[in-house]
């Protein structure tokens, strides 16, 4: 008799382990780029170009860079995506070819990136010429962010109640109506939120922009999309990595790995926001 | 002489006339030979009843025979299954249901429905019953508000409600939401109401309500209720059909059905000794 309440204790503890250990991992890593990565930023090192070798100035450039790119993936991942899920959801019956075309994009949300951004090599730079530069990684970002986004749409169009599509269309609603008068309102904020995450995560991949635009360094800010350009994550990694005196560049590394978290962070509040707003409308 | 003559003929086409009419208007439902699959199985088998205007008929059996897919075949709302495929036929209006040139979506506005559980869109009061006037192209205000009213009152609910209309209506309770759907049901003013089990997730007070309800909504449209509940048929339904396994077993006026049943398997079901 008292075995099982032991047993339920027990189960409860290591359960509240695992917890605790993928907090604690998460802010050990948070903690070490924060401490030894605020020192560094500030106004400067936020507004200016890097000098001197890279071994001084600020990360400007691949700020701007970073989210010009971040603005050709969501043009691209957002309405396609969404589309798509609202296709495959409401309208696509449930058949062999849309299980295999459901299956295959769920595999496609896990291809390693860096085979997108061979992919983005061979379509955007080269087949349909637009070289290397913002359009280009930002378009490669865009395919390998529509698997995650067409998923957690799909999602949020499933969590909408059946009884609603009914309801519409039992009061005379053609299809059309009741998706957009009923289904879409709810899926929306959900829509939108599995979209802004995945982009947040495109907007800090490396290998899919790295044949496809980024470049090294650049003296001035790309003036259209058809230009190369610097972007936060690559810079890092030249940082971290690549540099000929990494031990006096590490703190402006670990400055940008914290600006890149940061606006990572900024972009998934913002889907939070959206969300919050949204479901506030919806019920009055 | 002459005049003798053409009065016979008058009084003639007046009764032929009258005799077409009420041959029209007699029934508003004629089910033909109807049956239903789903893929292959046959869950509706070869269905034959007519059903007169401004009367409730209550549709009972046990679970799986068959009662919410043949009531769901009235405004065709199994089409959004995928695979399901119809025989014979449903006459409204002496109007094949199944015809080709059928537009669904006005079929469904003509016949609405009440479901099961009770769905109130996560809207206001007053846009939950005001949504199938404006999916159906209502756009003038004033028009809207009255038939929202009109509505609310018909589903009596207006004078719980009229002070907080444009509250969410998920802070009603069951039977109010319930009562809720029957007037946004009304709204778009149907001919015929589709009720699959209204009552069978309410107490008895919000039960007593619904079914008090049913009785005065009757005198305007023709009801087909589907009941899990014996003595509800009974009470509110002035025909009842039984059904199992997909068959129509005994269909006839309620008291007959219930006082005394033509087969011995509806009089053991009716008497709880299955089902």
């Amino acid at each position: 008799m008292k075995c099982k309440f032991i047993k339920q204790t027990l189960g409860f503890w290591i359960l509240r382990l695992c917890v605790l250990f993928v907090l604690m991992a998460l802010a050990l890593i948070l903690w070490d780029i924060f401490s030894k990565g605020i020192g560094v930023v500030n106004w400067e090192f936020l507004t200016s170009p890097p000098k001197k070798g890279m071994t001084e100035g600020g990360i400007f450039p691949a700020i701007v860079g970073t989210l010009l790119v971040t603005i050709i993936t969501s043009i691209l991942a957002i309405p396609l995506g969404m589309g798509a899920a609202i296709y495959l959801n409401e309208y696509a019956h449930d058949s062999k070819l849309t299980r295999f075309i459901r299956m295959s994009i769920r595999n496609l949300s896990g291809v390693p990136s860096i085979v997108y951004g061979l992919f983005g090599v061979v379509l955007f730079v080269q087949m349909m010429n637009l070289d290397t530069c913002i359009l280009s990684s930002g378009l490669t970002l865009g395919l390998m962010t529509l698997p995650w986004t067409i998923t957690a749409s799909e999602e949020a169009l499933k969590s909408v109640p059946q009884l609603y599509r009914e309801g519409a269309l039992a009061l005379g609603a053609t299809k059309w109506q009741a998706i957009k008068t009923n289904v879409l309102p709810y899926a929306v904020p959900g829509m939108l939120t599995g979209a802004i995450l995945g982009i947040s995560r495109a907007a800090g991949e490396t290998a899919p922009i790295l044949f496809t635009g980024v470049a090294f360094y650049l003296p001035f800010l790309p003036k259209s999309f058809s230009d190369q350009f610097m972007a936060l994550p690559y810079h890092l990694y030249i940082m971290a990595t690549q540099h000929h005196a990494i031990e006096k560049v590490r703190p402006l590394a670990y400055g940008t790995a914290l600006v890149l978290i940061m606006l990572i962070f900024c972009m998934n509040l913002a889907a939070i926001i959206i969300r919050y707003k949204l479901r506030k409308v919806r019920l009055q | 002489m002459n005049t003798v003559i053409q009065d016979k003929l008058t009084i003639k086409t007046n009764q032929t006339m009258s005799h077409s009419i009420t041959t029209a208007t007699k029934y508003k439902i004629v089910v033909d030979d109807f049956s239903f699959y789903y893929a292959t199985l046959m869950a509706i088998k070869h269905i034959s009843m007519k059903i007169k205007p401004s009367t409730v008929t209550g549709i009972i059996g046990p679970s799986g025979c068959g009662k919410s897919t043949f009531l769901r075949s009235f405004n065709r709302m199994n089409d959004i299954i995928g695979n399901v495929r119809y025989e014979g036929k449903i006459l409204i209006d002496d109007k094949n249901i199944f015809d080709k040139d059928l537009n669904v979506v006005e079929l469904r506005r003509k016949v609405g429905m009440v479901f099961q559980k009770s769905n109130p869109f996560p809207k206001s009061i007053f846009e939950n019953v005001a949504y199938g006037l404006r999916i159906n192209g209502v756009k003038d205000k004033a028009l809207i508000v009255q038939r929202v009213e009109e509505s609310l009152k018909a589903a009596a609910l207006w004078d719980e409600v009229k002070d907080r209309l444009n509250k969410s209506a998920f802070a009603l309770s069951g039977g109010q939401q319930q009562r809720l759907c029957i007037a946004r049901a009304l709204a778009v003013q149907p001919e015929i109401l589709l009720l699959d089990e209204p009552a069978s997730a309410l107490d008895p007070i919000a039960t007593a309500k619904v079914e008090e309800l049913l009785h005065q909504l009757k005198r305007n449209y023709t009801i087909l209720i589907v009941t899990h509940n014996m003595q509800q048929a009974a009470r509110i339904s002035d025909y009842t059909a039984f059904f199992m396994m997909g068959e129509l077993i005994e269909f006839d006026v309620t008291n007959k059905i219930f006082t005394n049943p033509s087969k011995k398997i509806t009089e053991d079901y009716i008497t709880g000794r299955f089902g």
